[in-house]
């Protein structure tokens, strides 16, 4: 018999029983769909974590205290109190390939403003911040080296902060409360926006990181320090020359663990996809479960369908149907479930990533390739389950098959 | 060439039931030829169900040779018997065995999609075969659509749209009223007019009437082999009977 006539049986059969059918077809429209989601919503994130990181700067060292291991997908980081704003002075003076420092220290505050009140970050930087970040004040200015050395009680407003405290008003040169301790401002940042991931970054209060340790916050040592090398092919030799900087200023030994730790945007990028990657794999062997259970499904009720049918079996087998033949009809009939239920698992999953990119603002990254991948895993699955049944019904004795009611 | 259609030497099929081996033929020789009409008879459990079965290729006999057109079947394959039941045999069962989802046509299709014949093709023939077992103006009608007789029309339509070397019957009016089993027994008389060779088991005496040669088994054994010196007229006596009720 021709692929085509069975194909038409078997699409007769399925059609038979819709719903029947659907239900069978429901494990694998599950996994398949789970598969297009959980992979377009993480391949989406990891772009948009890409994206953000590379805003940051392809030049861009982070130098962070404590000691962070890099291996696989794991950060381990220990909080440490080892860098300090001699550290970053000395970087500025000492490292040729190094030409902006930016020290930051964070704290947490709320910024009141007469009777108005909002609850936010402070993060305190150095005068190079506007530089390292490609982030400028749209209003006023940001404050001076002068201004960090003395500790000056001045802070740069980010937008949303501006707009909560003052409204429409020009918030330079008038007064804000952090922590009960009175800040000129001097600025308000331009408007940023949200990041991929929802995060308001205008919703920030910057401060020289010097007067944030030392009227705010009362720590000695510095949260992070971002230094930015003269170029992006220079990373290398200014990580070096940081990193035996501060091995010397901080007295470790020659091969002990350096309580210090130096990330490019480079090495996060690829913690980040590692994470993701990881994390892909994880949801997609939870989906592929799914997928396996439904395949369970399918060969169930196959089962059934063969016994169900046995004397049409017979009755095909009378007339001149060869075991092949019947293998064939019933291995198309599963194979069929489990297509048409990857297909709608595929439509279910475009649509389900298109309504989350759209209601939760979150970027959707629909692949092609890893669609196809659960599509033709799915097609495989009713192959594999539908085999058994379909090897039982062409095994049939014709005559038993005849006999049977 | 002979003109024998089967020719079965030594026969014997045994069921090997665990404890025990029924023996349900033992040692059938016989031989039927081109254009024969051959009632089987016998008691059940005398072994002409399993002579049937063995005779349509699907079951094999434990020994003994089964030549169907002079070619040995009783040792081919699986694949290789369908293939023989296909183009060389047609059945007919006593409750019809027609697909139910399918039409008339579709029914007598059935065998010619297992032989790999054209779709055009295979329309023609079975529309065909339809036309000649009197039931072309229903070939769109399901089979619960039909009446048992037509039901029966359809099978053998199926039975002879391969244009077999045989035309196997198991009991087909079993499931038939009296007026209905002897118009069957009309369109078997006329197909055997124009060259059929029909086996058909029977456990009537008067339904054997109408064949040409009646053999009996009892025991798994040929116990009886005779050629009917009177056979019946099925034409004539439908034409004798009382015309049929119109069924609502």
């Amino acid at each position: 018999m021709r692929l085509a006539e069975s194909l038409e049986i078997a699409l007769e059969a399925v059609a038979r029983h819709r719903l029947r059918s659907f239900l069978t077809a429901l494990g694998i429209i599950i996994g398949v769909f789970s598969v297009i989601t959980i992979v377009a919503v993480g391949a989406g994130a990891q772009h948009m974590m890409q994206e953000s990181f590379k805003s940051f700067g392809t030049n861009v060292l982070w130098l962070l205290p404590g000691s962070h291991v890099l291996g696989g997908a794991r950060i381990s980081i220990t909080m440490s109190n080892s860098l300090t704003p001699e550290d970053a002075e000395a970087i500025a003076k000492e490292c040729p390939d190094v030409i902006y420092v930016s020290p930051a220290a964070f704290t947490g505050s709320p910024v009141v403003h007469g009777n108005q009140n909002w609850s936010t970050v402070v993060n305190g930087v150095g005068q190079t911040f506007p530089v390292v970040r490609s982030w400028y004040p749209a209003q006023g200015a940001f404050f001076t080296e002068a201004e960090v050395t003395m500790a000056a009680k001045v802070c740069v407003l980010g937008r949303t902060v501006a707009t909560k405290l003052f409204g429409r008003d020009d918030p330079v040169g008038r007064t804000v409360r952090l922590k009960k301790v009175p800040f000129r401002v001097i600025g308000v940042m331009a408007a940023k926006g949200q990041t991929g991931w929802g995060q308001d970054q205008d919703d920030i209060v910057l401060a020289p990181y010097t007067t944030v340790m030392k009227k705010l916050s009362g720590q000695t040592h510095l949260a992070a320090v971002s230094c930015t090398a003269v170029s992006a092919s220079r990373m290398k030799q200014a990580s070096e020359q940081i990193t035996a900087l501060l091995r010397r200023r901080h007295r470790i030994q020659p091969g002990a663990e350096q309580d210090f730790s130096i990330l490019s945007a480079k090495d996060v990028l690829a913690m980040v996809d590692k994470i993701y990657d990881t994390l892909i794999l994880f949801l997609g062997s939870v989906a592929s479960i799914a997928l396996l259970v439904g395949g369970i499904g399918i060969m169930n009720i196959m089962l059934v369908s063969v016994t169900e049918r046995i004397r049409e079996i017979g009755i095909r087998l009378a007339v001149g149907a060869r075991g092949r033949d019947i293998l064939l009809q019933f291995l198309l009939e599963a194979l069929l479930l489990s297509v048409s239920g990857g297909l709608l698992g595929l439509l279910a999953g475009v649509g389900i990533a298109q309504a989350i990119a759209s209601t939760l603002n979150w970027p959707i990254l629909i692949d092609p390739g890893s669609s196809a991948i659960a599509v033709l895993f799915a097609a495989g699955v009713g192959l594999a389950f539908g085999f058994l049944p379909a090897w039982r019904a062409s095994r049939l004795d014709p005559i038993q098959a005849l006999r049977s009611e | 060439m002979s003109n024998d259609v089967v020719r079965v030497e030594e026969l014997r099929k045994v069921y090997d039931l665990g404890e025990v081996q029924v023996e349900a033929l033992c040692g059938v020789t016989l031989s039927i030829r081109r254009g024969e009409f051959v009632a089987v008879m016998g008691a059940s459990g005398s072994g002409k169900s399993t002579f049937m079965n063995i005779l349509g290729c699907l079951d094999r006999p434990t020994s003994g040779r089964y030549l169907l057109e002079a070619k040995d079947v009783s040792t081919m394959a699986r694949d290789e018997l369908a293939s023989i039941r296909n183009t060389r045999i047609g059945f007919v069962f006593q409750g019809f065995n027609l697909l139910h989802r399918m039409s008339a046509v579709q029914n007598v299709e059935l065998p010619m999609l297992y032989g790999d014949v054209p779709k055009t093709e295979r329309r023609k023939r079975a529309v065909e075969s339809l036309t000649a077992v009197g039931l072309g103006e229903r070939q769109g009608h399901h089979p619960n659509q039909l009446s048992g007789g037509q039901q029966q029309r359809v099978a053998i339509a199926r039975a002879l749209v391969n244009r077999p070397a045989i035309l196997l019957a198991d009991e087909p009016t079993g499931n038939l009223d009296s007026r209905t089993s002897v118009e069957i027994l009309e369109l078997f008389q006329r197909l055997h007019r124009d060259g059929a060779t029909i086996v058909m088991v029977t456990h009537e005496p008067d339904i054997a009437e109408y064949c040409s040669r009646q053999i009996h088994f009892r025991d798994g054994e040929l116990v009886d082999d005779r050629l009917n010196p009177h056979v019946r007229d099925a034409a004539a006596d439908l034409a004798a009977m009382p015309p049929a009720h119109r069924r609502a």
